[in-house]
């Protein structure tokens, strides 16, 4: 007889139950840490997100504010502005954006490298703000790259752009490391590409606003 | 002495010193009183020298340059004429012609034309502002008009700008380039005619001019089109 | 081959190079993203070696178009366009923007009123030129603590201007024939506690900073601007003074009730970057003296003229120059109007544009670090600017 027949198989061990939050919070609580290499990951990068050192308007005075000992952004990890864009995380769009300044704030956002995050902070860089009906201003920086972050104010307090930090962190947390929804520096082939650096043209840039992220609103008018 | 004063002075004096070109007086209706001398084009360099020189004026510093843009326009007038009437056919010989005051409206046309206006102070005598005014043909080709930069240096990007947004060719400025717009920028923003390019975006808006723009942006559609309905 | 040196502006030494083995001239492009360029200033510097031989600033990165939004809006509408002029000092803004239209109109104003202008324009030096220390010293590469100092104190005269117009920055507080909130006393208390303690502040940070030998080096004979060239290049404010001219428009002019109250003026011995950061630094110490007299002196009555219309304010035809000494320089607003309820014409002296006018001549024969820190002590505000 077959001895392997009279034993019997082993039973599978069981496949490991994904561990809830709630439930790995209280390991936490008991003294046994227990993480991902996503969470680990993203934990490490959402706590040191260094903006780059960049202020086009009124904005960039609060956004200083924002790094001083009053509101002290350094609790949040933020505190190293770089000046080179070689060396930043994040893209804090602090103010109007004119016609003229665009295609250098394109520029500058093509030379970071990925994983970046772009705060339009201020009605100016959301869609021009007061300045809205000026010749010179363009209408909403998202008409050139993507925006992570929308950051309402005129200007916004420190407060404000901490919340938005916050918030920013909070999204880099709960970004998959895999999957399609991956920052793209880890899909493999897939790189961000680079956004549309604008020309001065005689009247406009050209092109006015790059179509493949931003179109106009589609409204149907009844009256 | 009032600000009218001071300028009837100033005009009689520039008058005595420049008689071919001498400057005409352009008054100020408003409060302020701050009225301004016309200067004309091809004696600005001279007059604007002997301000900054002359030991009672000592115009050292040019405070402020900008320019206006006075489009055409045509404006309706109300004249009064008095019209002599022959006398009547049947009124006793020897009548005189009756002189009677008629009230006509005439449309007349003001050609366009660009205006620099200069303010200038004395910070020796602290005293001002005297304020200069060139102005050009039109508003096409006759656009250049002499720079006041060799004089005063406040006036380099001022100048400048004038030329970026007006479109005032200063002769004799030692760096005339667009200020503020870029270099292969086609076209003069401030003059009031300036067409915006259209990088139109849906906003709620209490201006009637934007809505204009919503209008034409967004055509009503035809009825019974199989577009959704409207928000 | 070396291109001939090009004819130097203000006198200033160029030395012709004739040396074979010398290089070529060399382009430098700072800005308009650039650290210490105050914003989105650019400027082209020409160097032959590391002097800069020539340079030409570039502007309009920030020009948002103010004046022509100034021609399409009302009266009124631009009262909060002009706190983003020079956005650090939005109070003295209003304040040039409200006496142009009262001279444009014929505006009285009430008593009470210039009291209380008086008072946020000498905070609002405070402000601009404890800031301006502040980056000036972040300029000389002395990183974060003067600024931080500068800062704790910009953000206690800011919680005033908070508690008063509803905003940090953007106060949009003056109108036409006077202000649009009365201050309460407590609000006046507070005022004059800020105004008590900051002697200290000033003294603390001079003790820190204005002996330091470091900073003696970096700015004592550098960038000197001389008298005559100052005056007829346009220069105002305190980079006119600390070239030892003395004009003050708040004694020259004595706008609003600056006549009642007594301050000295200090002038500079050397118009160079020094006398430029001491002049400031006095400055501010006569603003404190203004502060006292006008929380000692001031009336009751009302903070607006009660005839003052606000709603379709329609000035008769007419033109006004309206100019006041802000922190910066003489900020002025030229308007036109046609009977109409906007401007014809609206236009800005920007004090922060012409005094640029003598950049090229500070910064010839100094090195490219000099002219970051001569840059900072012009004091300039990109939003005022480029407008």
């Amino acid at each position: 007889m077959n001895p392997a027949a009279q034993t019997p198989e082993p039973a599978p061990a069981p496949a490991a139950p994904a561990i809830s939050d709630a439930e790995r919070a209280e390991l936490r609580r008991q003294g046994i840490l227990l993480t991902s290499i996503e969470e680990l990951y993203n934990w490490g990068r959402s706590n040191s997100v260094w903006p780059l050192q960049f202020g086009l308007a009124c904005c960039a005075i609060e956004m200083i504010a924002a790094s001083m000992a009053r509101f002290d952004i350094a609790r949040f990890g933020s505190e190293v502005f770089r000046p080179s864009p070689r060396q930043a995380d994040l893209l804090i769009v602090s103010g109007t954006v004119t016609k003229k300044m665009a295609p250098q704030v394109v520029r500058l956002w093509n030379q970071m490298p990925e994983p970046k995050y772009c705060i339009a902070m201020g009605a100016c860089a959301i869609s021009g703000g007061p300045f809205k009906q000026g010749y010179n201003v363009l209408k909403g920086i998202d008409r050139y790259i993507p925006v992570d972050l929308y950051l309402p104010g005129c200007p916004p307090r420190p407060e404000a752009l901490l919340h938005g930090l916050m918030e920013l962190q909070a999204k880099i947390r709960t970004q998959p490391l895999t999957g399609p929804a991956a920052p793209a520096h880890l899909r493999p082939g897939a790189d961000g590409g680079e956004c549309v650096i604008p020309d001065f043209g005689p009247h406009d840039l050209e092109p006015p606003h790059d179509p493949a992220r931003w179109q106009p609103p589609r409204l149907i008018r009844t009256e | 002495m009032t600000a009218m004063e001071a300028i009837e002075q100033l005009h009689a004096r520039l008058s005595a010193r420049f008689p071919d070109a001498a400057p005409t007086v352009v008054l100020n209706p408003g409060p302020a009183a701050q009225h301004s001398l016309l200067v004309p084009a091809t004696q600005a360099r001279a007059i604007a020298e002997f301000l900054r020189d002359d030991p009672e004026l000592q115009l050292d510093t040019c405070s402020n340059v900008t320019g206006i843009d006075w489009p055409e326009r045509e404006v309706t007038e109300t004249v009064r004429r008095t019209v002599t009437e022959p006398p009547a056919a049947d009124a006793p010989p020897g009548t005189a012609p009756a002189a009677k005051v008629v009230e006509e409206k005439v449309r007349r046309v003001v050609p366009g034309h660009l205006e620099v206006v200069y303010h200038l102070y004395s910070v020796a005598r602290g005293h001002g502002p005297v304020i200069l005014r060139l102005r050009t043909g039109d508003r096409g080709e006759k656009v250049a008009l002499p720079s006041l930069t060799p004089v005063w240096r406040a006036c380099e990007f001022q100048e400048r700008e004038v030329f970026d947004l007006f479109g005032v060719v200063f002769t004799g400025h030692p760096d005339l380039r667009r200020l503020l717009m870029w270099d292969e920028f086609r076209n003069h923003p401030m003059r009031k005619d300036y067409v915006e390019p259209d990088d139109y975006e849906w906003e709620p808006t209490p201006h009637d001019r934007i809505l204009a723009q919503a209008r034409r942006h967004y055509p009503v559609p035809p009825t019974g089109s199989g577009e959704p309905a409207p928000r | 081959m070396n291109p001939a040196a090009p004819p130097s502006r203000a006198g200033a030494s160029v030395r012709a190079v004739q040396d074979p083995f010398h290089g070529d001239l060399l382009e430098v492009s700072m800005g308009p993203h650039h650290p210490s360029t105050h914003g989105v200033f650019r400027m082209i510097a020409t160097l032959d070696g590391e002097r800069i031989v020539r340079l030409k600033p570039v502007f309009g990165y920030l020009h948002r178009n103010h004046e022509k939004l100034g021609e399409s809006t009302s009266y009124l509408a631009s009262m909060p366009y002009t706190d983003r002029l020079d956005y650090l000092n939005s109070m003295t803004n209003n304040w040039a923007y409200a006496l142009a239209v009262e001279k444009l109109a014929g505006q009285a104003v009430p008593e009470r009123a210039e009291h209380v202008r008086i008072l946020l324009a000498e905070l609002t030096r405070l402000l601009n030129h404890t800031c301006l220390a502040g980056f000036l010293l972040q300029d000389t590469g002395c990183s974060g603590t003067p600024l931080m100092y500068a800062f704790r104190e910009r953000e206690a005269i800011l919680d005033l201007f908070e508690a008063l117009s509803g905003s940090r920055m953007m106060c949009n507080f003056q109108r036409f024939g006077g202000c649009r909130v009365d201050p309460s006393p407590a609000w006046m208390e507070a005022v004059s506690a800020l105004v008590g303690r900051y002697d200290r502040f000033l003294d603390e940070y001079e003790e820190l900073i204005t002996g330091n030998e470091i900073l003696l080096a970096r700015t004592q004979g550098v960038g000197v601007l001389p008298a005559a060239l100052a005056i007829n290049a346009g220069i105002t404010g305190p980079m006119l003074r600390a070239s030892g001219v003395n004009h003050d428009l708040r004694r020259v002019d004595g706008y609003g009730l600056y006549p009642r109250f007594p301050f000295r003026i200090p002038l500079g011995d050397h118009g160079d970057t020094y006398d430029r950061y001491m002049v400031r630094m006095l400055e501010m110490r006569e603003s404190l003296g203004i502060l006292r007299a006008v929380l000692r002196d001031l009336p009751g009555g009302p903070i607006i003229d009660p005839k003052a219309k606000l709603r379709g304010f329609r000035p008769k035809p007419g033109e006004a120059y309206g100019r006041i000494e802000g922190p910066k320089g003489e900020i002025g607003f030229y308007l036109v109007s046609d009977g109409g309820p906007n401007p014809y014409r609206y236009r800005v002296r920007p004090p922060s544009l012409i005094n640029l006018t003598v950049l090229e001549d500070l910064c010839l024969g100094h090195t490219v670090a000099d002219a970051v820190i001569i840059l900072g002590s012009i004091d300039i505000v990109l939003g005022e600017v480029d407008r």
